[in-house]
């Protein structure tokens, strides 16, 4: 039971509660602040019923308003959508060099094709098209199928050895697993492949052999000096960059069992503007010719 | 139940209900050096705030030729010569930092004069005060009026009609100068009374017409005693040097009337000058009796200053026995001594400096701060590429900044690494060792820069790199610092 007494210097009574000898005065709040305070109250139920609140065993209330998160996202990202579209319209009526002309068109085209980039190209060559062995990195300016954009557009659409009527064909044959080439003789082509791009070669190596054998069997697809051919996909082995490896181990086993990497057919999956705007990003990310 | 220790049968009536009934306050008109000094302030305030809005400042072709703008579709701030972006909203952070020391130093110098004086819920309080004194009377008619059972005769209705009226007109033109500071407001102001305005600018006036009628014309006092924090937080920043409101109970202890005093006096026996005549009660704004010494419902608007000096000067005795004062005065008075007003203190000094070093810093980086400015963001996967012939290629995302409202060229170069080459996305037509690009006007422009140099020449693993661009009209210049990294 607690005491009341009169504070003689507020002129206020007290509570009555006391704590280490403090006695606390009595100041009820205003009448309007109690309303307040218990319209709050209020409100906060009201919340309760009409919005999901309460955490169950495995799921959680509704809500009176059935209202979701997920539903109102997906409102917002179909609302998105829509406004994307017309300048998706914009962007494929859009030739290709204009796109890259365009700076507005250029922003939507790469923000559109890094997009589309991640959701389908990321897996084999990499989120930033940096590729990976075998994979080619789409940021140098080396391509096995030319890096212009009508060239890039060609490629995405029908891939590589796909199947697709269109596709790109042309396979690096097995020169060892056939018996076309000896074994001494794919060492020795390695070594001369080596020498086109400046690697050094192993001792005792035999240029004229190597050399030799080359324009017998490599000629063909990669060309007399060694700079390869988009028409086939045979890549320029001149240069500093190599899609399976520069090593001659790498090379000997390129040489005898032959190489074939599969790029899919997108055409059909993506839609036209897409694939042209995933044609600029990659362009754009720096090897583009 | 609570058992109550009757020490006061007069006053102890058991326990307080669980909410108190507000108590109406009816301060009655005053006249003298404060009030003065609080219609001047009311009538500089209102008017900054109402008329700041039309007063133009001339920025050129283009831009907005309002003065204060705050420009939100466009992520502007204006302020005469003064044009903030939304990444230099810091200097907004310096604004509070130096608002909140000015306010410590006002409350170390003068105890809360910012409440009395120059809070925007005083001023327009002040203000529905005096219209309500102009239609219904001083205090004690407005108090008759209240407490008067009459049937509502016509004369009164038509009063209170009358003020209400005149009170929601206050209300409603507090609200429609809010949104002038967000739109041109010649422009708007036609707009509004053609009913062409968007319509979030008419929410925007029914909001704050709607708070300025309810906190100035009924919540009062409340705010300040209840919903405001600045008088909690005052409290804990005060000392005992400030210069408060102060009774002087010295001065005026015991009480009695004027006819006893004087007879005491006369046989040089000790009295008190107050007189218990109620004037400072009657007057307060907040209904509070100060000789109860200091308390928080005080707003020190140093109304009841004015209203016991002209008591004093009527019975002849001198004035301020309430002022502006403290406790360590009063009780050098009751020693003898001379009072000390310690405004230039340790806590006084360090406010200002603080005050001073934060606005010196803000001016600095203000009239530094460049209109033309550069980022880069290096790619970050991959972060290197080797090309064909065996060179190196870092990839930049560089975004220009031009502050001003005009298009302009500029050259990009890079400086670090050796036999460095700059070729800009999208763009073939430029010199390769210093690409031109156009920046468009009041805004920002995003471009990827690929900067290639020969590996043979640059063999360390990251290589600081600095972008610089120049503008070749104005020659202003702006760089930023990055790496140049090899594979
Ligand atoms: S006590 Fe005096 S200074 Fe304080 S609020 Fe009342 S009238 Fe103003
Ligand atoms: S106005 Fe002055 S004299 Fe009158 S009651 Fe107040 S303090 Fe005393």
């Amino acid at each position: 039971m607690a005491e009341s007494e009169l504070d003689k210097v507020s002129g206020k009574t007290t509570t009555g509660h006391q704590w280490d000898g403090i006695k606390e005065l009595n100041t009820p709040l205003p009448r309007w602040w109690l309303i307040t305070f218990y319209a709050t109250i209020l409100w906060a139920i009201g919340y309760w019923v009409v919005y999901p609140a309460w955490p169950l065993l495995w799921s959680h209330t509704t809500g009176a308003l059935n209202y979701s998160t997920r539903a109102a996202v997906a409102v917002e990202l179909a609302n998105l959508e829509k406004i994307r579209g017309d300048k998706m319209i914009a962007l494929g009526a859009a030739s290709l060099a204009d796109i890259e002309k365009d700076p507005a068109l250029l922003a939507l085209a790469r923000a559109r094709g890094k997009a589309a980039f991640g959701d389908n190209c990321a897996p084999c060559h990499g989120s930033g098209g940096a590729g990976a062995k075998g994979y080619p990195n789409l940021n140098d300016d080396d391509w096995l199928w030319g890096g212009s954009l009508d060239q890039i557009v060609q490629t995405i659409q029908f891939g590589a050895r796909s199947g697709h009527t269109k596709t790109h064909e042309g396979a690096m044959l097995a020169f060892g697993k056939d018996g076309i080439l000896k074994r001494d003789e794919i060492g020795t082509v390695a070594n001369y492949v080596r020498s086109l791009s400046g690697l050094s070669t192993r001792q005792g190596y035999d240029v004229i052999a190597g050399a030799k054998i080359f324009v017998e069997n490599c000629t063909s697809c990669h060309g007399e000096a060694g700079k390869g051919n988009q028409e086939l996909g045979a890549p320029n082995l001149t240069d500093k960059i190599w899609l399976y490896g520069s090593d001659e181990a790498t090379l000997i086993e390129t040489i005898t069992n032959g190489r074939a990497g599969v790029m899919p057919t997108w055409v059909g999956r993506l839609d036209p503007s897409t694939i042209k705007a995933l044609a600029v990003y990659v362009h754009t990310l720096g090897g583009g010719k | 139940m609570n058992k109550i220790v009757q020490t006061d049968p007069d006053q102890v009536e058991g326990v307080g209900p669980l909410y108190a009934a507000p108590k109406k306050v009816y301060p009655q008109s005053v006249f003298g050096t404060f009030r003065r000094i609080k219609w001047g302030l009311m009538a500089f305030c209102l008017g900054v705030y109402y008329l700041l809005p039309f007063v133009r400042w001339n920025r050129g072709l283009g831009a907005p030729d309002q003065a204060v703008l705050i420009d939100l579709p466009n992520s502007r701030f204006y302020f005469f010569f003064i044009e903030l972006w939304p990444q230099e909203v810091y200097y907004f952070t310096g604004l509070l930092i130096i608002a909140a020391l000015t306010l410590f130093l006002m409350n170390s110098v003068g105890g809360r004069i910012w409440c009395g004086y120059l809070c925007p819920q005083t001023v327009w309080t002040d203000l529905f005060y005096a219209v309500e004194r102009l239609i219904e009377g001083d205090r004690r008619e407005r108090m008759r009026k209240a407490a008067s059972a009459d049937p509502l005769k016509l004369e009164r209705i038509s009063e209170i009609v009358l003020k209400h009226s005149i009170w929601l007109l206050l209300a409603w033109w507090t609200g429609g100068a809010w949104v002038l500071y967000f739109t041109d407001a010649p422009t708007l102001v036609k707009e509004l009374v053609t009913f062409q305005a968007p319509a979030i600018a008419y929410i925007w006036i029914a909001i704050l017409t709607a708070t300025t009628y309810l906190l100035a014309g009924f919540m009062r006092e409340q705010v300040c005693v209840y919903m405001c924090p600045w008088p909690r937080i005052q409290a804990a920043l005060t000392d005992e040097w400030a210069l408060n409101v102060t009774y002087r109970y010295d001065r005026g202890e015991k009480r009695m009337s004027v006819k006893k005093a004087n007879e005491l006096r006369a046989l040089c026996l000790p009295a008190g000058d107050c007189v218990d005549c109620y004037q400072c009660v009657a007057t307060c704004p907040t209904g509070i009796d100060i000789r109860n010494g200091p308390q928080i419902d005080c707003i020190q608007c140093g109304l009841c200053i004015d209203a016991c000096d002209n008591v004093m000067k009527k019975i002849g005795r001198p004035t301020r026995l309430i002022g502006y004062d403290n406790d360590i005065n009063i009780q050098r008075r009751m020693a003898g001594k001379p009072p000390i007003y310690g405004i230039v203190r340790p806590r006084t000094i360090i406010y200002i400096a603080l005050i001073a070093l934060v606005g010196g810093i803000m001016l600095y980086a203000l009239l530094t701060r460049s209109l033309l400015d550069i980022n880069v963001l290096h790619d970050r996967n991959p972060v290197a590429v080797k090309l064909s012939d065996g060179s190196i290629r870092n990839a930049y995302t560089v975004r220009f900044l031009n502050k001003r409202g005009f298009d302009r060229v500029v050259t990009i170069d890079v400086d670090g690494p050796q036999d460095a080459v700059l070729h800009v996305v999208g763009d073939d037509s430029t010199t390769p060792d210093r690409p031109m690009v156009v920046l468009g006007r009041d805004g920002t422009t995003e471009l990827r820069v690929l900067v290639t140099a020969p590996s043979e020449k640059n063999s360390k693993r990251s290589i600081p790199i600095k972008f610089r661009i120049t503008d070749i009209g104005l020659g202003e210049v702006a760089s930023a610092i990055d790496n140049f990294v090899l594979p």
